[in-house]
Order: structure tokens, then C-alpha cells, then sequence
């Protein structure tokens, strides 16, 4: 019994079908399979400028991630400034959830740049190995008939079919890749928009379901410690009593 | 044999690695199967070594087609569930 093939087995017999049924007439497809080849590489080289792309839109959305850590840490020492120790815990919050994100990205980005890289080299790899099936198509051309060089047609171009396949889903993996990490910045992204105090008081009543995700995302533990370092730099030995105005019944830590 | 690791390249094994190839292969399988994300990647990484160890790399103007693809090195655990079922990639030496 064969195994069952995954996604990358079945992509590459399919590709490599497609190519091998146009080569019935030896003559004519040769000269074709070659100028599908050129198109195939210049579809490559698109396709990486366009992961490079993409990985710079990420790397814009990390720094703007950092700006938004800063901001909310400054506002919650704002806050905590005036006393208002719930908005301070709330802003700390949102910096620890997009603190974490920002360590996954930076991660990803950098496993990002390695999958580049990689392109980089199969294209070149790619490029090498039409150059071979360019050479070969001359000698098949000029020393068999028929029967034979369909053969070897078949031959050569099942490893440029191979290697075509094996860059288009490198690249398919990589544009997986920054797409998911878009999506998760901009979410985070919305957080920390959600979460501007621009007005102090505003936000002092009546939390939102956002808080209260995030409440339940952030450590717990990681915002007290802020908290509690953040009142030492302010000179607030103690905690302050709670103040009136929180309504989720939680007492001090 | 030749066999290609994607994103890599393709090497050519003697036919006498088959057995040991589909060992590799087949405990790939288990340990996905069994949802041992660490074991995965050990065993994983054990097969793709012993491609490159026992195996000579082809030339890049090589055209020669692969009798086995194995997925790039960075396969996920995720990815690795759609990949490795059944016999695996390796199906089972000739009797």
C-alpha cells in the first residue's frame, strides 16, 4: 500500500503532470517547455520581491508595536501619578500583552528572514538548472528521434518541474507565514488603539469586554511587578488605598 | 534512490538505506500520530540527517527527477499532521 502523500508530494506530481502532458511533440514542446521555464523563473523572482515586501510592512508594524509599549507605559505612570491605580493596572495590562507579542514577532521576522534567504538561493538554484535543461534541449534536439528524446524530454523536465515546485512552495509557506503575523500585529495593534488615554477620565468607569480579555491575557503577576516598581520610582512606598471608583471588587494585591 | 528535502536540495542514497529510511520515516509517523511535538522534531531531524549523511549531494544542474520528497527542515508540528500519516513518505522497502 503507498502512503498517503501530503500537500507538498501531491503539489509537485501535480505540477510536473501538467508540464509532462504538453510534451507530445518532442520538436515543438521543447523549445515551449523551456520558454514556460523563463516565465515560471520571472513568476519566482516576483514573488520573492513580494515576501520582501511584505516582511517590511511587518517590520513597520514591530516599531509601531514599540511605540505603543512606550505610550502605555507612560500613561500608566501617569496614572498612577494621580492616584488612579485601576487605569494604571489596565495600562500596564495592555503593555504586557503587546510586550509578549512583540517577542513573537521579533522571533518570527528574523525565521522570516531565513526563509528569504533560502529563496533567494533555490531561485538561483532554479535559474542553474534551466540553464542545464536549455543545453540539453540542443543535444536532444540534434541527436535523437523521436521516440527517444521524448524520453528524455520527459526526463529533464521532471527535475525542472521538481525544483520549480519545491521554490513555489517555499514561497507559499513564506507568504503564509507574514499573513499570519499581520493579522496578529493588527490585533494587537487594535488593542493598544482601544486602549489610548487620551482622555483619563474617561476611561475611569465602567470596563469594557476588551479589559476584561485582556485582563484574563496579561500576567497578572508581570503587572504587579510593574505596578509595584513604577510606585517605588514614584516615590509611593505603599499602595495607595483603593480608590472609589473601582467597581470590579478587587482589593489591593 | 534520490531523495529531494524541499528547500534544500537532492541526494543519491544506495537502495541499501531504504530500510533504515523507512525506519526513520515510519517513527516520524508514530510520534505525530501520537501528539509528541518534541519527539517530532527529534525524529524528524534524524531522518533529514541521515539523508544528508548517507547521501551524496546532486549538482544543481542535475536534472534528474527524486523517488522521495521529504519536507524542508522547518516543518511544523501543524504542517507535519497533513505530511506524515499512513506508511509516511518512505513507503515500505520492496519484500
Amino acid at each position: 500500500m503507498a502512503g498517503t502523500s501530503g500537500r507538498f508530494t501531491t503539489v509537485i506530481k501535480a505540477k510536473i503532470n501538467k508540464m509532462l502532458d504538453k510534451a507530445e511533440d518532442p520538436g515543438e514542446t521543447l523549445d515551449y517547455s523551456y520558454q514556460k521555464q523563463l516565465e515560471s523563473l520571472q513568476g519566482v523572482k516576483k514573488g520573492i520581491a513580494d515576501v520582501v515586501t511584505a516582511k517590511k510592512r511587518l517590520q513597520m508594524q514591530t516599531s509601531k508595536l514599540e511605540q505603543s509599549v512606550v505610550k502605555l507605559d507612560t500613561q500608566a505612570r501617569q496614572a498612577l501619578g494621580q492616584g488612579n491605580e485601576e487605569l494604571a493596572r489596565m495600562a500596564l495590562e495592555r503593555k504586557n500583552v503587546a510586550q509578549t507579542e512583540l517577542q513573537g514577532l521579533d522571533q518570527q521576522v528574523t525565521e522570516l528572514e531565513a526563509q528569504q534567504q533560502k529563496l533567494i538561493d533555490s531561485e538561483q538554484k532554479l535559474r542553474t538548472k534551466i540553464e542545464s535543461f536549455r543545453t540539453k534541449k540542443e543535444v536532444i534536439k540534434a541527436q535523437y528521434n523521436a521516440a527517444e528524446a521524448q524520453v528524455r524530454i520527459s526526463e529533464a523536465a521532471t527535475g525542472v518541474g521538481e525544483e520549480m515546485a519545491d521554490v513555489g512552495l517555499a514561497m507559499q509557506r513564506a507568504v503564509d507565514k507574514t499573513e499570519n503575523m499581520r493579522a496578529r500585529a493588527d490585533a494587537v495593534g487594535e488593542l493598544e488603539a482601544a486602549g489610548t488615554f487620551d482622555d483619563l477620565t474617561q476611561l475611569g468607569e465602567g470596563q469594557d469586554d476588551i479589559d476584561k480579555q485582556l485582563h484574563q491575557l496579561s500576567s497578572q503577576s508581570a503587572v504587579d511587578d510593574d505596578l509595584a516598581k513604577m510606585r517605588a520610582e514614584l516615590g509611593q512606598g505603599t499602595p495607595p488605598p483603593a480608590a472609589p471608583q473601582i467597581e470590579k471588587g478587587e482589593g489591593t494585591a | 534512490m534520490i531523495v529531494r528535502v524541499m528547500s534544500e536540495g537532492q541526494y543519491r542514497l544506495d537502495e541499501g538505506h531504504h530500510q533504515k529510511l523507512d525506519e526513520l520515516d515510519d517513527l516520524v509517523v508514530a510520534r505525530v500520530e501520537a501528539g509528541d511535538e518534541n519527539g517530532y522534531t527529534t525524529a524528524f531531524s534524524e531522518l533529514l540527517s541521515y539523508v544528508r549523511e548517507n547521501g551524496e549531494p546532486l549538482g544543481p544542474d542535475d536534472l534528474e527527477g527524486s523517488d522521495f520528497m521529504l519536507p524542508p527542515a522547518d516543518l511544523s508540528f501543524e504542517e507535519a499532521a497533513n505530511e506524515f500519516t499512513g506508511e509516511g513518505l518512505i513507503p515500505d522497502a520492496p519484500a
